[in-house]
């Protein structure tokens, strides 16, 4: 036989092989599941017509194919991997050069801020309240985690209640809580006290609970975030029970001659807010290059070097909480301010959840990821709604979010925009170099 | 019950001129017995070497040293130079750290996905204090604390060696390195005691003969008193000024190397007679060499 | 004092609840001895439980009063039911969401990650599926008072999760002390490397961890929807109230977990009186909070395979 005929029967051959056969399942029927996602939905009288719906229909012809395509490319990469990382590795070869050149990138990084200042007066009210509410307050908050998640490596699946906690500050402050304060002060005013709250918060909580390990940790944060939600629920005397609180004032600064107040109009807002996020990502890129994000990483690399290096291992978790929980602060009062009111039916596990995905996917350890993951993931359903996609309902957002985690843990646990030593560190753990988070190599019991 | 042993480490204490003191430490988990009533002091300046059969505690008595583990008895005393005496027990790892003793670990446990150079500087800016706020701010006394972490840092990677060898991931590094690199942060911690836990294990003659001549700069250049546990007698003979002996958690013999190899207790400990004598006066390997293990091994984490 | 009220009725309501988040708790307990992890999604496990269980009892009895030897037969059918759902559920999860990741030597947290993608997949999809709202399981047997013991009535449906609940766990004891399988799940607890070198299918003895968890963990969900209903959401609190419990009780103890989830049981009635119903939760957190930071290997404290 010749050459190109013996490589053309390897092939086929090889495709027989059972890694590909099980990856041809594993594709088809990840299409199947996307079918069912995106179809009809059931009841509990008609359960099964959501199944009938998705799948038992010739709709789902389209996604077993695309399943197989997907098949398709995992197999071609596989085999032919190597030749094709190394091309993608000569185009992005050049670009790459240039990106780390200072220059480039505090020019790429103004024209963005332009765009960011700019782009929005161009949009209707209705994606203007979406690019505060939703995509806004959400990068603010991912920023947030990914100081506790992506630098320190602490699982915190609560983080929610430090929104509850600024948006019950916002309340508190203005007045508008069954308890008063000593002095009502105006929501812009109240600003720093909500931010100060919510750290506070944060080093309650974590003093005590810091040292269990890394999966402990995550279970008692979930459980502190349900208490947060059931006693604003409660305790009605306090923090206004079930219905929650209205009436909290918009912003508004009277000083030195500058008279302004926010109303309903988002744009204020949304310059407020890119204000804070600008600031808060300068800062906190400066504490990710110091030595507090080195011991962030040193903790997360290997604990008990780390502690027998001079490392208050406790101290520096209980900062990177707090640090975290201060963005939530602000995010809850600038949230109440705004909609002028407070539930708990607002503060559930679910946003929690919500988002560790948008860190997850942006990638865990990375600002900019943190930024991109967080506006992409939030502006997308919204832009799903209004051009509707395969059937895609925005009720079942979470079914995706969910899906799109186990997913990303497998292929690409560093996330789409990973920071450069995570992804390192992904690496080398996989192949049996240290542990790459804080949850692995104390033991067998809950306290790390 | 202490076995204490000869009135060396005694006349040491008398003069003041100790750096530890550990007196009666037992210690034991799950039912293993660790450690039983062992009495060592160490003097100011001195390489103390801690020999003994694989599960003699060496480790055990390591991770006591730095609070790893809490031993149920006991006292440990460290003597700063500065005159304070501190009981080191019931004390966290971090804590020890800053009295001024340090450790590397039996398997180096460094940290991986960062340059040899970074490593290092953790070591160092453990010492220094800036907190979130100046970090977020680049205050002037921040950016300060950063040049001369970085001066120290690049001084400590000369002294082991590794500048050459400074921006390389320290997964990257050979073995004999990631050894001189764990040395390394160790001494950024600026300590007074440096203990180390098997320091040539694995490495190669050349590497070892580096090692000793590296210890022994530590120990004069520096003034750095050293602890070290050693299955290689050759090294430990030539390096150290003292040799404490352990088995089975006690204490069996302490002396100057000299005494130890002559001592009939250590020989039967390591084999038996004849054989072991030949051994004890300097052979190759001990037979406790190689990967030694403890009862609390990989133990660090127990 | 205000738990004194009662008393006799809390502690009857306590001991049935607790040994729903005993049959729970195991689930939680023997993965943990296999994996050293939590399994963050056995909440879905226990929902799949509750609408399996739903689904066969709805289709057989419909709108039907069963009584006598029927409601016996059609209790263990719910059962197998229920547990059948929970065990086909777990046995996808170690699957998709765990294996997948134990293949590529992924970090400890990726695993926990993946389990809380995959509790959010599974819950959201079934209320997609099968409605948003609650429903009620058709009852299998008329409820009564069967007997009365220190002023404490004991109503037919604490029985039936008694009875079935002790018959789980003697089977499980057995399974786990005599059969081959229980020996394979020991030896991985203590030391899964020597495990798999003496000849031990780790693969096979994980997964089948996974179903045994899910099979109790599923029969729980149904036991518990027979009197609470089964909604999507059903498997949030119940699985961290157990999880409480599993901490309580020693993680990876198997005697332990049910030890915790009784005395869990019956500590949330005891203090419901005190405290007032809509803090019953908080006091289960409040207990797991407490335990693992003044006695964090639980009461029992000691792993599946070792004995000393």
């Amino acid at each position: 036989m010749s050459a190109a005929a013996t490589d053309r029967v390897l092939f086929v051959r090889g495709l027989r092989t059972n890694t590909d056969a099980r990856r041809l399942f594993a594709c088809l029927v990840g299409g199947l599941v996307l079918a069912l996602m995106t179809g009809p939905s059931g009841s509990a009288s008609a359960p099964t017509s959501g199944f009938t719906g998705s799948i038992l229909n010739p709709r789902v012809f389209g996604f077993l194919g695309f399943g197989a395509a997907i098949w398709l490319l995992m197999t071609v990469r596989h085999r032919f991997g190597d030749r094709i990382r190394a091309a993608s590795d000569r185009v992005q070869a050049g670009p790459r050069r240039l990106f780390p050149d200072r220059r480039v990138r505090y020019g790429i990084y103004v024209v963005v801020l332009a765009i960011a200042i700019v782009y929005p007066m161009h949009l209707s009210s209705f994606w203007q309240e979406v690019l505060v509410d939703q995509v806004g307050v959400y990068v603010l908050l991912a920023v947030g985690l990914n100081v506790v998640v992506g630098y320190a490596g602490l699982l915190d699946l609560g983080y929610i209640a430090f929104y509850a906690i600024g948006a019950y500050s916002a309340a508190y402050w203005t007045g508008a809580l069954p308890i008063h304060p000593f002095v009502h002060l105006n929501p812009f005013w109240a600003i720093p006290f909500a931010i100060l709250a919510a750290t506070l918060a944060g080093v309650i909580l974590g003093a005590p609970t810091l040292r269990l390990r890394g999966d402990y940790l995550a279970i008692v944060t979930l459980g502190f975030g349900e208490i947060i939600q059931i006693v604003a629920t409660n305790l009605t005397g306090v923090t206004g029970g079930a219905q929650g609180v209205i009436g909290i004032p918009h912003f508004s600064i009277h000083l030195f001659g500058i008279r302004y107040a926010w109303g309903i109009n988002n744009l204020p807002y949304y310059y407020l807010l890119l204000g804070f996020v600008v600031l808060v990502l300068v800062l906190f890129r400066s504490l990710e290059s110091s030595r507090v994000g080195r011991f962030w990483t040193a903790i997360r690399e290997d604990e008990v070097a780390a502690e027998a290096s001079g490392i208050n291992v406790l101290k520096y978790k209980v900062m990177a909480f707090a640090i975290g929980a201060s963005t939530s602060g602000f995010a809850g009062m600038l949230t109440a301010s705004k909609i002028a009111f407070v539930e708990p039916g607002d503060f559930t596990v679910q946003l929690s959840i919500l988002i560790l995905v948008l860190v997850i996917f942006g990638g865990m350890g990375s600002l900019p990821g943190a930024v991109v993951g967080a506006a992409v993931l939030q502006w997308a359903p919204w832009y799903l709604r209004e051009h509707p996609v395969l059937g895609f309902q925005q009720q079942d957002i979470y079914i995706y979010l969910g899906a799109l985690l186990v997913v990303m843990m497998i292929f690409r646990p560093e996330g789409m925009i990973p920071s450069r030593r995570r992804k390192r560190e992904i690496g080398l753990a996989e192949h049996g170099v240290g542990h790459a988070d804080a949850l692995s190599g104390t033991g067998s019991g809950p306290v790390a | 019950m202490s076995t204490s042993v000869l009135p060396e480490p005694s006349a040491a204490l008398a003069t003041g001129d100790a750096i530890v003191e550990v007196v009666d430490v037992s210690l034991s988990f799950g039912g293993v017995t660790g450690l039983a009533g062992v009495d060592l002091g160490q003097r100011r300046g001195e390489i103390l070497a801690v020999i003994g059969p694989n599960g003699a505690g060496k480790t055990s008595l390591f991770n006591c040293l730095t609070g790893v583990y809490t031993p149920q008895s006991g006292s440990i005393v460290f003597r700063g130079a500065n005159g304070h005496e501190t009981q080191v027990i019931g004390r966290k790892p971090h804590v020890v750290n800053h009295l001024g003793i340090a450790r590397t670990f039996q398997t180096s446990r460094l940290f991986n996905a960062l340059t040899a150079f970074e490593n290092v500087k953790i070591g160092v800016e453990s010492r220094q204090h800036t907190g979130p706020v100046g970090a977020m701010l680049r205050l002037p006394r921040t950016r300060r604390e950063e040049r001369d972490s970085d001066a120290r840092s690049t001084e400590l990677l000369d002294f082991v060696g590794l500048r050459a060898r400074a921006n390389e991931l320290a997964s990257a590094l050979p073995y004999g390195d990631r050894r001189r690199l764990e040395i390394a942060r160790a001494l950024g911690t600026a300590p007074e005691l440096l203990l180390l836990d098997e320091p040539a294990a694995g490495t190669n003659p050349s590497e070892k003969v580096e090692l000793a001549a590296l210890i022994r700069r530590v120990n004069a250049d520096m003034g750095v008193s050293v602890l070290l546990i050693e299955h290689d007698m050759r090294l430990v003979m030539s390096l150290a000024h003292r040799i404490v002996v352990l088995n089975f958690g006690r204490v069996i013999a302490a002396g100057t190397p000299e005494e130890i190899q002559r001592n009939p207790a250590v020989i039967e400990a390591y084999l038996g007679t004849t054989e072991g004598e030949r051994e004890a006066s300097g052979g190759s390997e001990g037979p406790g060499a190689g990967a030694g293990t403890d009862p609390g091994a990989g133990g660090e984490e127990r | 004092m205000c738990f004194t009220q009662n008393f006799s009725n809390a502690i009857v309501l306590g001991l049935a609840d607790g040994f729903i988040y005993a049959l729970i708790a195991l689930g939680y307990t023997l993965v943990y001895g296999v994996l050293q992890l939590i399994n963050f999604a056995h909440s879905e496990v226990f929902m799949s439980g509750g609408f399996a269980g739903y689904f066969v009892l709805n289709a057989i009895i419909g709108t039907g009063q069963p009584h006598g030897v029927a409601s016996f037969g059609l209790v263990v059918l719910g059962i197998l039911g229920g547990a059948a759902g929970g065990g086909v559920i777990a046995f996808l999860l170690e699957r998709v969401a765990y294996r997948p990741l134990r293949r590529r030597n992924a970090p400890k947290l990726a695993f926990l990650i993946s389990a809380i993608g995959a509790s959010y997949f599974l819950y959201n999809l079934a209320g997609k599926e099968f409605g948003r709202d609650s429903v009620s399981i058709p009852s299998p047997f008329t409820n009564g008072t069967v007997f009365t013991v220190f002023g404490a009535q004991v109503q037919t449906y604490y029985l039936v999760i008694a009875v079935a609940a002790l018959v789980m766990l003697a089977l499980l004891d057995r399974l786990v002390a005599v059969t081959r399988l229980g020996k394979g799940i020991r030896a991985v607890a203590q030391d899964a490397e020597t495990a798999s070198l003496m000849g031990v299918n780790i693969d096979r003895i994980i997964s089948q961890t996974f179903v045994i968890g899910g099979l109790l963990g599923g029969a729980a969900g149904f036991l518990f929807g027979l009197s609470s209903g089964v909604v999507y959401t059903m498997g949030f609190t119940p699985a961290l109230k157990a999880f409480t419990a599993a901490v309580l009780g020693g993680i990876g103890n198997i005697r332990g977990a049910v030890l915790g989830g009784l005395l869990l049981g019956i500590a949330e009635n005891l203090s419901v009186t005190c405290i007032g119903f809509q803090w019953r939760d908080v006091m289960a957190f409040g207990i797991l909070v407490v335990v693992l930071l003044v006695r964090p290997t639980g009461i029992l404290g000691e792993r599946l395979g070792r004995s000393a």
